[in-house]
């Protein structure tokens, strides 16, 4: 018996989630349209929830809105557009490329590539520095060689 | 030059922060309106006084005029009224639209707090506020003689956003000699 309540206790969730959803499209691939716009479109009173999850009445508003544009065939784009033109840009989640949105797109590249670079200053400065280090050892001249023997010379005879 | 390169990563930090800290006093809520300097959207819709009454957006030009989009439904509708009133004793313009309200409520309330719209427009399904961009009311614009939205403020009009709001409107009637503020 309360194996059997425990049962029931889990599926009435579920069965209370799919009701939410009360449109009716006319086939499979306007649904997912709608699905995909409204996953798109972002909540402008909601900041960060999309259409799909907010439950504010503008989100419910906009939902109708896009329901309403795709039962009388618009694209994709008008959609967007319409939102655009009312809402700005804000309510788009993957904002266009224009003038503004540059630094936002190309950013990450620009500063990856500057990074880039100062690796390869830094690497080959590094290495420049080593090969100096090499010239000093074997490249002594003839004063210093006769330096550096008398030294060593000396030393042998401290022992 | 090599001392230099050691305050780098301080100097960025530096600058990181200050942007950061632009970032905390921004309003994130404040959305720029799409509409701006744009005229005001079509409309055909009830008066909210009389419904046999059509008004048009036609209806708003000829005056520089704030439009305030409201509805009994909205607490902070209500903490702005007497601003409104205020507003209107002193001379000022104010359209109402009144947003996805009750027709008998809506009339009640003005009739309780005192009308302070020269006339308003009932849009009781929010079509015309849809087409505004309208996302939460209280919103009020700033339209020009000939209809055109020249500010948009979202949120309790008090006596600081009032002051911002009728330096616009006195530069829009006196012509842009005047400076702002």
């Amino acid at each position: 018996m309360r194996f059997i309540l425990t049962l029931i206790l889990f599926v009435l969730p579920i069965s209370a989630f799919a009701a939410i959803d009360t449109y009716e499209f006319k086939d499979e691939a306007t649904r997912e349209r709608f699905k995909e716009l409204t996953f798109e479109l972002r909540c402008p009173k909601c900041q960060n929830q999309n259409l799909q999850d907010s439950n504010s009445p503008i989100a419910e508003d906009l939902r109708n809105e896009v329901y309403k544009m795709l039962q009388d065939e618009s694209s994709n784009d008008e959609i967007m557009d319409f939102m655009v033109a009312r809402y700005g840009e804000f309510v788009l989640y993957k904002p266009p490329v224009n003038e503004t949105t540059y630094i936002l797109w190309y950013g990450p590249f620009g500063l990856a590539f500057i990074g880039l670079i100062v690796l390869l200053v830094v690497s080959r400065k590094r290495k420049r520095n080593d090969v100096s280090e090499v010239d000093l050892e074997t490249h002594l001249s003839n004063d210093e060689t006769a330096r550096l023997d008398d030294i060593l010379k000396k030393g042998e005879r401290n022992d | 030059m090599r001392r230099f390169i050691l305050f780098l990563p301080l100097v960025i930090a530096i600058g990181i922060g200050g942007f950061l800290w632009k970032g905390l006093q921004l309003d994130p809520t404040e959305l720029p309106s799409a509409l701006l300097n744009k005229p005001f959207p079509a409309f055909e819709l009830p008066a909210l006084a009389d419904s046999e009454l059509t008004l048009t957006e036609n209806d708003l030009k000829g005056e520089v005029a704030l439009v305030n989009v409201w509805a009994t439904w909205c607490p902070s509708c209500k903490q702005e009224h007497a601003q409104l009133n205020r507003i209107k004793a002193e001379g000022y313009k104010v359209i109402g639209i009144n947003y996805k309200d009750e027709r008998q409520k809506a009339n009640i309330w003005l009739k309780k707090y005192l009308d302070p719209y020269a006339v308003n427009v009932y849009d009781d399904k929010g079509t015309l506020g849809l087409d505004l961009g309208v996302y939460g009311a209280p919103e009020t614009y700033v339209i020009d003689k000939d209809g055109v939205i020249q500010y948009k403020h979202v949120g309790v009009v008090d006596e600081a956003v009032w002051q911002k709001l009728k330096a616009i409107i006195d530069q829009l009637k006196n012509g842009p000699k005047v400076a702002t503020q």
